[in-house]
């Protein structure tokens, strides 16, 4: 069932397409030497180039290249082998050269596809427009001072990748699936860090409706979107604005607006109402940009293993179901730590303890699972413990809390505390036998046939047994003392 | 004359440059007088022309990734008209 | 002594340090003494005695320890004020920038620097390089030290205007100068010296402030054609600071001048033959013609047919990039702020009142053939004749070692004629501008005087990289005229 909005006039389909602003990782900015770490003190991160004094010049940063090449490689993207700078013109106080250097009408690299990983486990392949690089803007502080706005040049031309889809999505859910999954790509090729919070990962989202089979209606572009959860509900409130004005016999006019969740609204944003004249034009200062076939395809050979080839293996390999392979491959780190558990062991308990227990775990406390106080390789030990029968399932959740508590290795807590399974059939017979001969009216209900009981007796025996009994082993001789 | 007043006070609002409304006719007229004089250029045939990319016919090279410059505040803010600790300030802006 | 001593050439002055004639403080004292008995022309707008009378003494030092830099060390030089120079105010002649002292040096001072040259000081130009009289200035018009006597000051060309003042009036044995339509060559013809535009991409632009970033080439202004090349080979050199300089290693431009032109073709575009180009001129680009052949070159006639076109492809180009380069003169970081309530009239305000009325009127064209709707039928059309006009320069290159034509139409005018008419003004840069535009290198070498006793200037365009053979043709030209006419000011001689 397609994502639509009903209005008074009927049905609403929602075209949406998205800019991602990804902040290219680096150690120094596209044309300068200047560092780009985040949070450092204001304009010492800024060199003479980045401040824009008199004869200051660029210069290209390789690396800078080189990352947009792969991502763009990383969304099965053609490349560009002569690319341009050029010049994008306005006047902003965070802008000191008076001009963004940007990539306008050749782009280095073009068109490309990305497969969208639905939460139903479907998929669904999104139209990539183009990738250029550009510099980003310092910072204005509006805050500091009541009459004066202060400038911090730090971030003034870090590298930038603008990545533009076409206008294939149709629904805020698969705008969100958009962004995760280019953050996704985008960090396991280790291109962008995709942190949204700090900025390095931003949207403009550029929202339009129309009715079945029409074509494309106004667009208005909202802007700075910082959180996948913002550009689905902007979508909404902007799809839902813009039916509501055409009903209401209203248009809707292209510009460029805010989305602000406090209210619950999108506005038109102040600084854009004055129509731009950009001026682009080729940067003099920096000849075309030529790239050769084979460092595009040295770069292409050394690219990482990417989500959409590792969630094809897992499923193969490890036999998991598409949205577990999703979930498992939807971060680097995740997928290399499950990898580590399911070694040599049980891929499905291991992922069940991967998506399950050590996500709700790592959840609860906000840590990441490069954080996560149980390494890999216990929780793949206490994974052995189960498959082996040392411990049974259940035993096995206590020693994993006691494994967050200490980051203890699972052996040790199970030996320290005792926690082996009875596995010997002369303790766990005993055991049944007792519980059976302290409860003869529930003995005499099961041999009367009702057998429900069973439950009622194996919870008395591993009570008995402080849980350690093994229960398939209680299960058998359970049926067999009552049947006999 | 190739630029009228309107366009005349357009380019000079882009470029950030007052030009008082009493001195636009004379602005309008002198820039008219420059622009016809370049329109010359419409008499070239350039069909089949790609225009100039660069004007060496060399590769751009390339720096290496490596932080070489900035932490220099000092350099950076030497000559601000008017500086608050180490910001650059300019009047209030309202987003 | 230190008449003689504000007369020598660059290559005089290095034997005679080198054989401790005199020193390097003698030297800059001499020319010290002359900056400042000359400061009614104008020339310089910063003094630096200081730094040159300590740069002297550090270069006796070396000269002393027999481990002089370079050929430039203790050289006196005067610097065009859009070289950024650390800790000397550095304006571009503009009220916008007066007062901005750079924390940098520029890539071309700096190899100066390194060579061992002594700055004098930094000299008076048109506003951000934009003129062709020297007029323009915030801090005045130049003089020329070349004028008749009909009480009228001449302009020394421009936009390297006190450059040349300087060198030609003897205050500085040379200086740098830069190009982006002539502003070293067309000056370098006003003031009778050598004014050398090496190819673009010869010379880093990195500190050098931009005027048109496609155009814009530093080059030496000397009285010889040798002094060009000893200075040339200071300056010039790769950069990993700009984009655009050439990685290859440099000829020895000095020793490359040596043998004869015996055989050189030497072009003569016919087109080059404009309307209104005084027949005086027209009379010692033949005389120049017949210098090369009896010096053993091949006279053979080239068509640059697009010639005509140049000019205003010029001024499409040079003040879009202009109009672009000079948006960060916006009052935040450095230079002039005009202040305001309102972040747009403080930018409005602050570029109305820093910039002269030549920049701006440049800005406005620049801003206008770059915005929407007349892009293409100015800024890519203007680009796509620069294409045609580049490949013919190649193809006059096939039949043409080198191409000769005179510098500028007509000699140096009084201060305040063809004022009205800014395009009147621009066709002072009519022979100058296309070498630039296919960035060519290409030199002023002085010929002779006018009837009335201002000099005249040949130029010469060479291929690509190639300022050795441009050297060489030049030194031809140059022994040919046997130039030794000094500026009346200077008096006698």
């Amino acid at each position: 069932m397609a994502y639509s909005i009903q209005g008074k006039t009927g049905a609403w389909e929602v075209v949406i397409g998205l800019e991602v602003h990804a902040q290219v990782v680096s150690k120094s900015k596209l044309f300068s030497g200047a560092a780009t770490e985040f949070g450092a003190e204001p304009n010492t991160q800024v060199s003479l180039v980045d401040a824009a004094m008199p004869g200051m010049l660029p210069v290209i940063n390789a690396r800078c290249v080189e990352q947009a090449v792969r991502t763009g490689l990383g969304l099965n993207a053609k490349i560009n082998l002569t690319s341009t700078f050029e010049r994008k013109n306005y006047f902003y106080p965070d802008l000191p050269f008076g001009y963004q250097i940007s990539q306008y009408l050749h782009p280095v690299v073009g068109e490309g596809v990305m497969t969208l990983d639905m939460p139903d486990g479907t998929t669904r392949d999104v139209g990539i427009e183009r990738l250029h690089l550009e510099q980003d803007a310092g910072k204005s502080l509006h805050d500091q001072d009541p009459n004066r706005t202060f400038i911090d040049l730090n971030r003034a031309g870090v590298a930038l990748m603008e990545i533009v889809s076409k206008p294939d999505l149709r629904s805020p859910e698969e705008a969100g699936a958009y962004v995760r999954k280019m953050r996704t790509i985008l960090r396991y090729l280790d291109t962008c860090d995709g942190n949204m919070e700090q900025g390095s990962l931003r949207c403009d989202v550029n929202v339009s409706v129309r009715k079945a089979g029409e074509g494309l209606r106004t667009r208005c572009e909202i802007k700075n979107v910082n959180s996948v959860r913002f550009v689905m509900q902007a979508i909404e409130i902007e799809a839902e604005r813009q039916v509501e004005l055409y009903e209401s016999g209203g248009s809707v006019i292209q510009e460029t607006r805010l989305y602000d969740p406090d209210r619950g609204e999108t506005r038109p944003m102040r600084s854009k109402e004055e129509a731009h004249d950009y001026r682009y034009f080729p940067d003099p200062d920096l000849l075309p940009l030529a790239l050769d076939q084979a460092y595009v395809d040295r770069l292409r050979a050394a690219l990482p293993e990417l989500p959409d080839a590792k969630k094809a293996r897992f499923r193969v390999l490890y036999g998991l179901s598409p949205a577990d392979a999703t979930q498992l491959t939807a971060e680097r780190e995740l997928a290399a730590y499950f990898e580590t558990v399911a070694e040599g062991r049980d891929a499905k308990i291991a992922a069940n303890w991967t998506l399950q227990e050590l996500t709700a775990m790592l959840n609860k406390r906000g840590l990441t699972i490069t954080e996560s106080p149980v390494s890999a390789q216990q929780l793949g030990a206490l994974i052995g413990l189960i498959s082996d029968n040392t411990i049974s399932g259940r035993i096995a959740k206590d020693v994993f809390e006691e494994m967050v508590e200490t980051g203890g290795d699972p052996v040790k807590i199970v030996d320290a505390k005792g926690l082996r399974q009875i596995t010997d059939t002369g303790a766990i017979e005993a055991a049944v036998d007792k519980v059976i001969a302290e409860n003869p009216a529930q003995a005499e209900q099961y041999r009367s046939g009702d057998q429900k009981v069973t439950g009622w007796f194996v919870g008395q025996i591993m009570k008995a047994t402080g849980g350690k009994a093994n229960p398939k082993m209680v299960n058998e001789l359970l049926k067999k003392k009552l049947g006999g | 004359m190739a630029l009228d007043i309107a366009t005349v006070r357009r380019i000079a609002r882009l470029a950030r440059i007052r030009v008082p409304e009493e001195e636009l006719p004379v602005m309008a007229e002198e820039l008219s007088r420059i622009m016809d004089w370049i329109e010359q250029l419409n008499a070239v045939d350039t069909s089949n022309v790609a225009p100039m990319t660069s004007v060496a016919d060399m590769r751009p090279h390339q720096r290496e990734d490596a932080v070489t410059d900035g932490g220099v505040p000092e350099k950076v803010l030497a000559n601000a008209t008017d500086r608050v600790g180490n910001f650059f300030t300019v009047p209030k802006v309202v987003e | 002594m230190s008449d003689a001593l504000t007369h020598l050439t660059i290559a005089e002055a290095r034997d005679g340090l080198a054989a401790k004639k005199f020193s390097a403080v003698e030297l800059a004292h001499a020319h010290i003494a002359a900056m400042e008995a000359m400061r009614d022309l104008n020339a310089f707008v910063t003094e630096t005695p200081e730094i040159a009378l300590e740069r002297a003494g550090q270069s006796d030092a070396r000269h002393g320890a027999g481990s002089a830099a370079s050929a430039m060390d203790g050289i006196p030089v005067a610097v065009k004020d859009l070289f950024c120079t650390e800790g000397v105010q550095t304006t571009a002649s503009s009220h916008m920038l007066e007062g901005f002292v750079p924390t940098y040096e520029s890539t071309v001072t700096a190899n100066l620097r390194k060579a061992g040259a002594v700055m004098l000081g930094k000299t008076n130009m048109d506003e951000f390089a934009m003129g062709s009289a020297n007029i323009t200035s915030y801090f005045g018009p130049v003089k020329n030290p070349w004028r008749l006597n009909d009480g009228k000051d001449r302009v020394p060309g421009g936009s390297s205007g006190g450059s040349a003042a300087a060198v030609a009036a003897r205050m500085a044995i040379c200086a740098t100068g830069s190009d982006t339509g002539g502003s070293i060559r067309q000056p370098a013809a006003f003031c009778g010296l050598v004014g050398l535009k090496p190819t673009y991409g010869r010379c880093s632009r990195w500190g050098m402030v931009a005027f048109a970033s496609s155009l814009d080439q530093a080059g030496p202004m000397t009285r010889s054609v040798r002094d060009a090349a000893i200075m040339l080979q200071s300056m010039a050199g790769f950069d990993p600071k700009d984009s655009t300089v050439v990685n290859e290693p440099l000829p020895n431009f000095e020793a490359a001048m040596a043998g004869s032109i015996k055989g050189l073709k030497v072009g003569i575009p016919i087109e080059y033959r404009i309307d209104g180009m005084s027949s005086e001129i027209e009379k010692l680009w033949q005389t120049g013609i017949d210098w090369l052949k009896d010096a053993g070159a091949e006279p053979v006639e080239v068509t640059l047919p697009h010639t005509k076109d140049a000019l205003a492809t010029y001024y499409i180009v040079a003040p879009a990039e202009a109009s672009s380069n000079l948006a960060r003169y916006d009052g935040v970081r450095y230079g002039l702020r005009v202040s305001a309530d309102d972040l747009t009239d403080m930018y409005e305000q602050t570029r109305a009142a820093g910039f002269g009325r030549e920049v701006r009127r440049r800005i406005l064209i620049g801003t206008y053939v770059l915005s929407a709707g007349y892009y293409d039928a100015y800024y890519v059309k203007a680009q796509k004749v620069r294409a045609l006009i580049a490949q013919e320069f190649a193809e006059a290159f096939k039949k043409a070692d080198v191409l000769l034509t005179p510098t500028a139409p007509f000699p140096a005018f009084a201060i305040g004629e063809k004022m009205d008419d800014p395009v009147q003004m621009y066709i002072n840069d009519v022979f100058t501008v296309p070498a630039s535009l296919a960035g060519l290198p290409a030199m002023s070498v002085p010929a002779g005087l006018s009837a009335d006793g201002l000099p005249l200037g040949l130029h010469l365009i060479g291929k690509p990289f190639d300022e050795a053979t441009l050297l060489r043709v030049g030194q031809a030209v140059e022994q040919a005229a046997n130039f030794t006419a000094l500026p009346q000011l200077l008096g006698k001689a």
